[in-house]
């Protein structure tokens, strides 16, 4: 008597939730012994070899080399002696009969759903891009053992080859040890002949080699490319967009920074740099001109008025674009923003922003200007209703008392979501933050009434846990 | 120019014990011979038992954790005779103070096989009961249970008893601040403890060289620790060297530090995969020095390694090894409330209210796995 026996991936690291089959070195029909070698698999971490978990006869193998394959998906089935069989046990006398429990998983068990972090990291010789693993999967008979050895070739090169589409397995490498360099993969590429098409290479390849080579490349949709594209497209055709441009003499802010670093170089102070100031007044006009931080709740039938402002910073990171909150920026005040600012550029530079400090803003600063852009149409953060970009710093000839001067000048282009702000009330807050940006002084004569949550919020309040319940100042 | 040091005199090793060659071939010492000179015919046997019978439940371990089994596991795979040439040489009141992978030690302690993988199956805080065994549980900080063997050892010289405290480290560890000041410790108070050092070479993925300009045994005269620095691939230089810092700390003479020089062949934990930075000419050239090799030649030579007794150590490991699977296997689940049984012999009132906090948390989810009140999560963000 016999019974099938389903094994399932385990976590082969340390709270991993993916992992890649390299290699099968069993197929269905074959007889196995416990421990026998039947697999390598690919963690972020390593290849491992993947031991036979029973002794019998492998049934089916669910899952093909070269496909992404995540932590508790069922990827290979065994026929086992039964309890009365001469089975698997056979050669443990006295164990208990083990095989009545399918493979679990130890510790935390991460939730095989869970697509965010920890990320495995797609590289170029492996099939780790080929398929995320909610996607159908190809099937790849052909995927050789091949790619067990990983050409060797430093991160860049790697880069460079999978932006030029380069099967880096193709390439011969002349630095020392055998490493490909940078140079051997732009000479591989424009030599036609050497862009070899063979199957292998095709079914293991982040960046599929096609017949024409180089000119162009697929990588397949996935993970946080996917999750920004579903984004843009649901905000793009939910919410009625309108941008509207402002462009300003910010020479007297730019002075102002110089004055307040230099004395902050003194004390230590963090250096505040002109995204802070930007905050400062997105949050200032914000309290001027509330609709501008709602949210249009479709379901409910309602609009929510936040009377605190998590303010959104787009930055494009290794990983993406990231829309890294700060929360309660209203609170905070400039040094207060500026030190924010500052672990949230480092965190996001390092990959180590965490889910949390991505959740929950309500309005979103995208810093385009670091490009060198003047203006553009932002596209909302879904759920929120404004979005202000800021342009390039320019030394542009413009009109300064009376007669034209060098004057450092940006261009604000501000989008939002028609349901919910009116052109007036869009216009006041743009014109209010351009106030700031152009006479830093006039933020005197808009603190009457700051505090989204009451002026003196930060010390009466913050110890509350509803804070949105407290008295909005009016 | 003020007179210093030399430094030549630091980056001398100091001698290099050795009784048994890499082909298995005996090598005349007198002042360490006399130390293992009890070691017969069975002994012998017994000794090649103890490292296969490691080596075999290792690679269990490891297949467990491949399996699902296990969380995560450390591999001893090469370090076999450090361990047991060293464990062997205790007396059942001495106490061990070790790291995660002194598998083989917790072996010759007397520790349950299945004891073994409990904590690594997450299955237990901790695999088993210190004072029965005269093993403290493994210490997952890197270096701290030496300042834990320096303490049981002031406690033992209080006592008045000989018994002995030897803490198991690797050569990583001796860059840790802990390690340092168990060494500062232990020469102050002349405590009886043998620091046993397994430089396997590796810190993770760290050579020992990058770490260490002097031999690892030369850190401890430093701290006024005499040092003995000895093949810890050879089981039977491992026993003499532990023989004799163990009669050193037994006679009042304070504690003595051990370098056993042996190598870590497989991965630093499951979780690791050193093909990306060991090179693969170095593990060969250390897999010729394998523990087991050259006692199976020496046994081999001396016309001892019949065919009767390789088969029963094979069937010994393979039993142990049955019976690590079966028992690891057939853990059960521990419930949530037993993190809270060994905090505290006695009762205390603050982890009382935790516990019942807990329960009460855990009441609260049905049946279905759902919380009822879905609410507590959401005000923090705001």
């Amino acid at each position: 008597m016999t019974m099938i026996k389903v094994f399932a991936l385990p976590d082969l690291g340390e709270g991993l939730t993916e992992s890649e089959i390299v290699a099968w070195h069993v197929a269905p029909g074959d007889t196995v012994t416990l421990n026998q070698h039947i697999a390598d698999v690919e963690t972020a971490k390593a290849v491992v070899e993947l031991p036979s978990p029973f002794s019998g006869v492998v049934s089916e193998l669910y899952r093909p080399e070269g496909v992404l394959v995540h932590v508790g998906d069922p990827i290979v089935s065994f026929e086992v002696a039964g309890a009365d069989g001469s089975g698997p046990d056979a050669d443990l006398p006295g164990s208990p009969e083990p095989v009545t429990r399918e493979a679990n998983l130890v510790g935390y068990g991460p939730d095989a759903e869970r697509h965010g972090r920890p990320k495995r990291r797609a590289r170029p010789g492996s099939a780790a891009g080929n398929a995320a693993a909610a996607e159908p999967v190809p099937t790849t008979d052909s995927a050789a053992a091949s790619v067990v050895e990983r050409p060797r070739s430093s991160p860049p090169v790697r880069m460079l080859a999978q932006s030029l589409g380069i099967d880096l397995t193709t390439v011969t490498g002349t630095g020392p040890d055998g490493v490909i360099t940078r140079d051997d993969v732009r000479a591989h590429g424009v030599t036609p002949d050497a862009v070899s098409v063979d199957a292998t290479s095709i079914a293991v390849t982040t960046v599929t080699a096609i017949p024409g080579g180089t000119r162009e490349s697929r990588t397949p949709i996935k993970s946080l490319r996917k999750l920004t594209a579903a984004a843009m497209v649901k905000s793009a055709f939910t919410a009625p967009h309108v941008t509207e441009f402002l462009t300003i003499d910010v020479t007297p802010t730019i002075d102002l920074l110089a004055t307040i670093n230099a004395a902050g170089a003194r004390t230590g102070a963090a250096r505040v740099g002109i995204l802070a100031v930007v905050a400062q007044a997105v949050c200032l006009a914000a309290a001027r001109t509330p609709s501008v931080n709602t949210r249009w709740d479709d379901a409910a039938g309602e609009i929510v008025q936040f009377h605190y402002l998590n303010l959104g910073i787009a930055a494009a990171t290794p990983r993406g674009l990231m829309v890294p909150v700060i929360a309660d920026a209203d609170r905070l005040g400039l040094a207060g923003l500026a030190a924010a600012l500052a672990d949230l550029t480092a965190a996001a530079r390092t990959g180590t922003t965490t889910p949390a400090a991505l959740a929950g803003g309500t309005l979103t600063i995208t810093n385009i200007g670091v490009f060198g852009i003047d203006a553009g149409t932002p596209i909302l953060n879904p759920g929120e209703a404004a979005i202000l970009a800021m342009g390039a710093i320019r030394r542009t000839p413009w009109e300064h008392q009376g007669e034209i001067a060098l004057r450092q000048v940006i261009t604000l282009s501000l989008s939002f979501d028609h349901r919910l702000v009116d052109g007036e009330q869009g216009s006041r807050f743009l014109a209010d933050v351009g106030t700031i940006l152009a006479n830093p002084g006039m933020a005197l004569t808009m603190l009457a009434g700051v505090g989204l949550a009451g002026s003196n919020s930060a010390g009466s309040n913050s110890a509350g846990s509803n804070p949105a319940g407290s008295n909005p100042a009016g | 120019m003020p007179e210093l040091i030399p430094d030549s005199d630091l980056l001398q090793p100091p001698d290099f014990i050795q009784l048994l060659d890499e082909d298995g071939g005996r090598v005349p010492n007198p002042e360490f011979d006399r130390w293992v000179r009890d070691i017969g015919a069975t002994e012998l046997g017994a000794l090649y038992d103890d490292l296969v019978v490691v080596r075999r439940l290792d690679v269990e371990a490891t297949a467990l954790q491949r399996q699902g089994e296990l969380g995560l596991w450390p591999p001893l795979l090469g370090q076999e005779a450090a361990q047991i040439g060293s464990a062997r040489a205790l007396r059942p009141d001495d106490f061990v103070f070790s790291s995660y992978r002194e598998n083989a030690v917790a072996y010759c302690r007397g520790v349950g096989l299945t004891d073994l993988v409990k904590m690594w199956r997450g299955s237990a805080q901790s695999g088993w009961d210190p004072a029965s065994v005269g093993m403290a549980v493994p210490a997952i900080i890197i270096g701290a249970q030496t300042l834990h063997a320096t303490g049981w050892a002031l406690g033992a010289q209080f006592d008045g008893v000989d018994a002995v405290a030897v803490t198991y480290f690797g050569d990583g560890a001796t860059s840790e601040g802990d390690v340092n000041e168990a060494m500062v410790f232990a020469a102050s108070f002349q405590v009886p403890v043998v620091f046993f050092c397994q430089n396997n070479q590796w810190a993770i993925s760290e050579p020992v060289g990058l770490q260490a300009r002097v031999h690892i045994a030369n850190r401890a005269p430093g701290f006024g620790i005499p040092a003995l620095r000895v093949d810890g691939n050879d089981v039977l230089a491992v026993m003499a060297a532990t023989r004799v810092a163990l009669d050193r700390a037994r006679s009042g003479n304070g504690p003595t530090f051990i370098e056993a020089v042996t190598y870590r062949m497989g991965p630093h934990t499951t979780a690791d995969d050193p093909t990306r930075y060991r090179d693969p000419a170095d593990l060969a050239a250390w897999a010729k020095r394998d523990p087991i090799l050259r006692l199976r030649r020496l046994l081999e030579a001396e016309g001892l390694f019949t065919p009767e007794f390789e088969a029963a150590v094979a069937a010994h490991a393979d039993a142990a090894a049955a019976e690590l699977r079966a028992g690891c296997i057939a853990l059960p689940d521990p419930h949530p409330l037993s993190v809270f049984d060994h905090v505290y012999t006695t009762p205390q009132a603050t982890l009382d209210g935790q516990r019942d906090g807990y329960a009460e948390y855990l009441a609260s989810f049905d049946s279905a796995g759902s919380t009822s009140s879905s609410t507590s999560s959401k005000g923090a963000s705001v």
